[in-house]
Parts: structure tokens; sequence; C-alpha cells
């Protein structure tokens, strides 16, 4: 048991270890990084921006975590932000004023999404990777088709408190990603859905035997990754108050995928940490703040972040772990020779 | 293989058909666009639609859905129907050699919009109607240094890394600037020509300034990431337009409306209008005239708040 806690702990210490050296390069660079001030009744600062601008990666991350845990993976999830954020913005400009419906219209088109992925996957026994291509390729022309491939820019106080607003200081996208952890997490951790998850990624066939409905768990995995990136682009899309189908969540299922490999997940599934995927992307948005904040040349940017990436990839490889602390004891008993 | 033959069949079939039914008169011009990547490329499609119907010009449109393969059987099929000249809106600089070779052996005139062509013999095409970056870049900076009467630190939010219209308004605006020691561009990122971007990155780049107290302008390569960055300012606790210049390019209608109610200072415009000067260059090469200049540099009016709002109005009389 204490052996077994203590592997458990070490799947967070890596990942943990990168964020903290992420914050002390960026305080060496830019000594106001943890400067926070509360004003006009929220937190303002750096280390806020970082939170409240990984929250979009997070709340992907949380629902690809799932998803990577049956072995599959969603490469649609940036298209559907994309579509949310029209369907709210084609709601908005066609002056429907009611907040709930307005959510909840991006919400069924989010769902709608994962339903088509769900079945391609678990009933149709697609590749996901090719059953979720299929959306992230169409899903941004659907995008485009809803407001007519134009960026359509609105005004609505109340959509916009999604991506702008505040919440006990913090800024409000942080706090649906605090929401969304907690439900996703009482779901898997306090009942046996976890468990049911991570067995139909270990292995298929066998958790079919022992009489688990393999197929529905696909099904509602893709439905709850495709409702999280919805949430995602309606924050994004209220958070410039405008819906920008061409651009919107562009690439960043790869960024959701990232943060859930440096999370320590297996791509071959059977494993899954929630908390550890929200730390890679407070990763990779630190990453994104380091660039900027140390104003080198734009033209660099992709290759620091696959150094930095490379880097703590390597440094949560078993292997390497092994060959780093091999050449340690080489050194030691070189050391004990010479005494 | 069958399908695009019977398509052929049929579209050549409708030219025929549309041929004997034309007034003789008319002129017919073949358009091959890129397709509907942005706001911009929207409005430039529907520009050259309606100047051409203004000039009662029969309009055969090509959308090639950001494909070059489709763009050079749009071209092939308009040289097939035997218009009067085409326009080409490339997707790429390369691999056009072939097929304006063929337009050019039925003596069909092309005139190239928007992007360049590379193909080693200029001849090949009449003209090419285009926006200079560059000039866009000096324009914006000359606004800048005659509002700030040199003395200026500048925050600035690059386009796509690489792209040509990030690399032409930088070049451009840089030139200028190199002439007033005390306009420094202190910090320069890319925003990718996003709005979100141009947020986020503004958000890191004010805080990193100690909340921008010391900034005097943003100079954005686009008007997408100015408009993210005046809400970045904003979220600040400072003013757009006042405590922060904004300088951008574009000059989109948000823009526009961003300028009558003062938060953007300056917009160089990136002129969509590419039909216009088109369609006259076709009629001067109707009318006997072979020699073209190589580049018609277009656009680069400058908005500000005193003809934005007279801009917008017509803009949307149209």
């Amino acid at each position: 048991m204490s052996l077994s806690s203590n592997q458990h702990l070490r799947r967070y210490l890596w990942p943990c270890a990168g964020l903290l050296v992420l914050f002390i390069i960026n305080a060496i660079i830019s000594p106001e990084f943890f400067h926070i001030e509360f004003k006009d009744g929220r937190f303002y600062g750096s280390l806020i921006d970082v939170l409240n601008r990984a929250a979009p990666v997070a709340l992907l991350a949380i629902g690809m975590a799932l998803v990577i845990a049956t072995a599959g993976v969603d490469l649609s999830v940036g298209s559907i932000m994309a579509i949310a954020g029209a369907v709210s913005a084609y709601f908005i400009t066609k002056g429907v004023d009611s907040l709930a419906l307005i959510i909840g219209a991006g919400l069924v088109a989010g769902l709608i999404a994962g339903i088509i992925n769900g079945f391609l996957v678990g009933y149709m026994s697609i590749q996901p990777i090719v059953a979720t291509l299929i959306l992230m390729v169409a899903g941004r022309g659907i995008a485009q088709l809803i407001n007519e491939g134009q960026i359509v820019t609105f005004d609505h106080p109340g959509f916009a408190f999604l991506g702008t607003g505040s919440f006990l200081g913090l800024p409000f996208p942080v706090v649906l990603v605090i929401i969304t952890f907690a439900i996703v997490q009482l779901l898997t951790r306090r009942t046996a859905l976890g468990l049911y998850i991570e067995a139909v990624g270990a292995n298929p066939s066998a958790s079919r035997y022992i009489g688990l409905n393999e197929k529905a768990i696909k099904m509602s995995v893709y439905c709850v990754a495709a409702v999280c990136a919805a949430l995602a682009g309606m924050i994004a899309a209220a958070d410039i108050r405008g819906s920008d189908a061409n651009n919107a969540g562009l690439w960043l299922e790869l960024d959701a995928i990232l943060a859930v490999v440096i999370g320590g997940a297996s791509l071959m599934g059977g494993r899954f940490s929630i908390l550890l995927a929200i730390i890679g992307a407070l990763i990779i948005q630190t990453l994104t703040v380091t660039i900027i904040l140390s104003g080198i040349p734009p033209k660099y940017n992709l290759l620091i972040k696959a150094t930095a990436i490379i880097l703590v990839l390597l440094l949560q490889s078993p292997l390497f772990q092994k060959q780093l602390s091999q050449l340690k004891f080489w050194k030691n008993k070189k050391e004990m020779n010479n005494a | 293989m069958k399908k695009s033959m019977i398509r052929l069949c049929f579209t050549a079939g409708l030219a025929i058909g549309l041929v004997f039914s034309l007034n003789v008169q008319a002129l017919t011009v073949g358009f091959a666009q890129v397709g509907s990547e942005s706001g911009w490329r929207t409005s430039f499609s529907e520009s050259v639609k309606a100047e051409a119907e203004k000039r009662g010009i029969t309009l055969k449109f090509s959308d090639a859905q950001q494909k070059q393969e489709n763009q050079i059987k749009a071209v092939r099929s308009f040289i097939a129907q035997r218009v009067d000249a085409i326009l080409i809106a490339p997707v790429v600089e390369t691999g056009w050699q072939p097929v304006l070779m063929e337009a050019k052996r039925a003596r069909i005139p092309v005139i190239i919009l928007d992007r360049n062509v590379a193909v080693t013999d200029p001849s090949l095409y009449l003209t090419r109607i285009a926006p200079d970056f560059e000039v866009e870049g000096q324009r914006a900076a000359t606004w800048l240094t005659e509002k700030t009467g040199g003395k200026c630190k500048i925050l600035e939010l690059q386009g796509t890394v690489g792209s040509s219209a990030a690399l032409g308004r930088m070049k451009g605006f840089n030139a200028t600037i190199a002439k007033f020691p005390e306009t420094k561009i202190i910090r320069s990122q890319t925003a990718e020509f996003t709005r979100a971007k141009g947020k986020e990155v503004m958000e890191t780049m004010l805080k990193a300034e100690g909340g921008g107290k010391n900034i005097c302008a943003i100079w954005a390569h686009n008007d997408e990431m100015a408009l993210g960055a005046i809400q970045a300012v904003k979220e600040a606790g400072l003013q757009p337009g006042k405590d922060i210049l904004i300088v951008s390019v574009d000059a989109v209608d948000d823009a526009l409306k961003a300028i009558v109610s003062g938060e953007i200072n300056v917009s160089v415009e990136l002129s969509p209008h590419l039909g216009g000067p088109a369609f006259d260059v076709i009629n001067e090469y109707r009318a006997g005239k072979k020699d073209f200049e190589k580049w018609i540099h277009m656009g680069g009016a400058v908005f500000t708040i005193e003809n934005a709002a007279a801009e917008l109005t017509k803009r949307g009389a149209k």
C-alpha cells in the first residue's frame, strides 16, 4: 500500500516540478510576475492571467483526459469550440436575450457533436483518430456557415460575463474550470465510472466480457469532451465579444492532448488524472507567458515551446530517469574509489 | 475522372448556351477567387461582383475553396468558354506558368489580383493589381510620428510569422520610425492576426511594462489584433485611444466603428476594391493599350476620427 501511494505521489512530482521551474524562470525575467493586487473587485496580475488564459485548454484537457483514458483521442474539440461560439453568437445577433437559452444552445450544439463522435467510435468501431478527424475538418466549415463566414461582434453583458466576469475575485473562466473539475472528479472518483473508463481503455474486450457496456462508456466520454469544448468555445467567444469561426480554438485540440500527456497519461489508455491534465494546461500557458515576457523574437516561439516540452516529457520517462540515476550512481562510485 | 468529364461537358454546354443567349456587345470576364477565407476576402469578392454589375459586365465567378487545383480548373474552363478576360486572385505564387501559357495562346488577357504569381515570362499576364504592405506600414508610422512628435514607446503586435503582410508592414513601419531616434518598439510579439491572441498577448505585455503607464502607442499589423488589444488596455484600467494610441491596418467595419468611438486612433485601409481598376485595365486593353505597369499599387487611405464616420455610412449604403 505504501508503495502504491508513493508511486501515486511520484506521478504528481514531475509535472508540478516543471510548472515550478517555469514559475521561477518567469519571476527572474520579470519580477512583477508574482505581483497580485486587488483592483475593481477582482485580483489582477500575471499569475491570474495564466489561470484565466489556461481555462479553455484546461476545460478541453478535462474532457480529453477521459477520452484518452479509453485509448481514444478527440481531434474535433477545437472545431466544436468554434461551433459553440458561432451558435451562441448567432442567437445573440438574432436578438435572443435569455442567457439560459444562449448558453443552452451552445451546449446542445456541443452535445450533438459529441454524440456523433461517440456514435462513430463506440457503435461503428471507427478508429477514434479518423472518426474525430471528420468533425475536426467539417466542424470548422459548419461553424463558418452558421455566420456566413463573417466574424460576428456582439454586445451582451450577461454572455460576456462568461469570459470577462469575475466571481469571488477570480476570473469567471477559472471558476468554471473549478466547477467542471469538481463535477467530473466526483463522477469518476466517487462512483465506479472512473474505474469503468480505465477498464475500457486498458482492455476493451475483457471489460465487455465482465459485463461493462463499453459502447455506452465511449459514447459518454466523447459527449463529456464535446460539452467541455462547447463551454470553452463560449468562453473564448465571450472573451472577445465576438465569434471568429476561422480561428476560435484553432489547433487547441493539440494543446489539449499535450496537456494530458504532460500530465503523465498514456495515449494507450487505461489511466487518467484530471488534476494532472489541468496542471499540464497550466504548464503550456505559463510557457506562452514566459515567451512573451522574455522578449525573444516571435520566430523562435515554437522552437522554445518544443524544447521545453521535450524536457518535461523526458523528465517523466522512467527510462530517462533510470539512466540519469545510473549516471549519478556511477559518479558516486568513482568518488568512492578515489577516496 | 468520369465525373469531372461530365462536369466539364456540363459547364461547356452551359457556356455555349450562354454565349448564344448573350448580347454580343457585353463583356464576359472570368474571376478565379481564392474562396472565403476572411472578412476581407468576402468584401473583395462582393466588391468585384458589384462593380461588374454596375458596368454591365457578365462575371463568371469561381470559388476555389482555397485550393489551387480548383483555380486552375476554373481558368481552363474560362478559356474553353472564350471569355474576354480572366481575373485571378491566386492562392499561392507558384505553379501558374502552364495555365497562363494556355490563356496566352488563346489570346485572353489575364490580370492578377492581390497575391503575386511567380512566372519566368512577365508577358503571361497584363498586370497585377494589389495592395502594397510596405506603404501601409509607412503610412501608419508617419501618422504616429506626426502625432507624437517623434517621441514614443511602442508595443508591436505582429501578424503571423513569415506572412507577406506581416513582413511588409513591419519593414515599412520600421524604416519610417528609424528616422526618429526617440520612437522605439520596446516589445514585439506575434498575435497571429486574431482578436483572441491580440488580447492575450497585450495583457501580458502591459503587465510586463508595469501596467502600461509609460507606453505611448500600440501598433497592430491588422484590425482584429487591435480590437483584441483595446479590450486588454481597458481591462488594465487605461483608456485606449487616449492613454495609449492605437495604430492599425485594414480599416474593416468593426475598426471604423472603434475609430468613431475613439478607441482606435488610426487604421490604414487595405482596399478590397480591386474590381474597378481591373475592369479599367481590361477596357484600356481592348481600346488598344498593350503596355501596362506590372504592379498597380492599391489602397492606403488613412482613416481617423475625421473621416471614419463618413466612410462607414458610405459602406452601409452599398
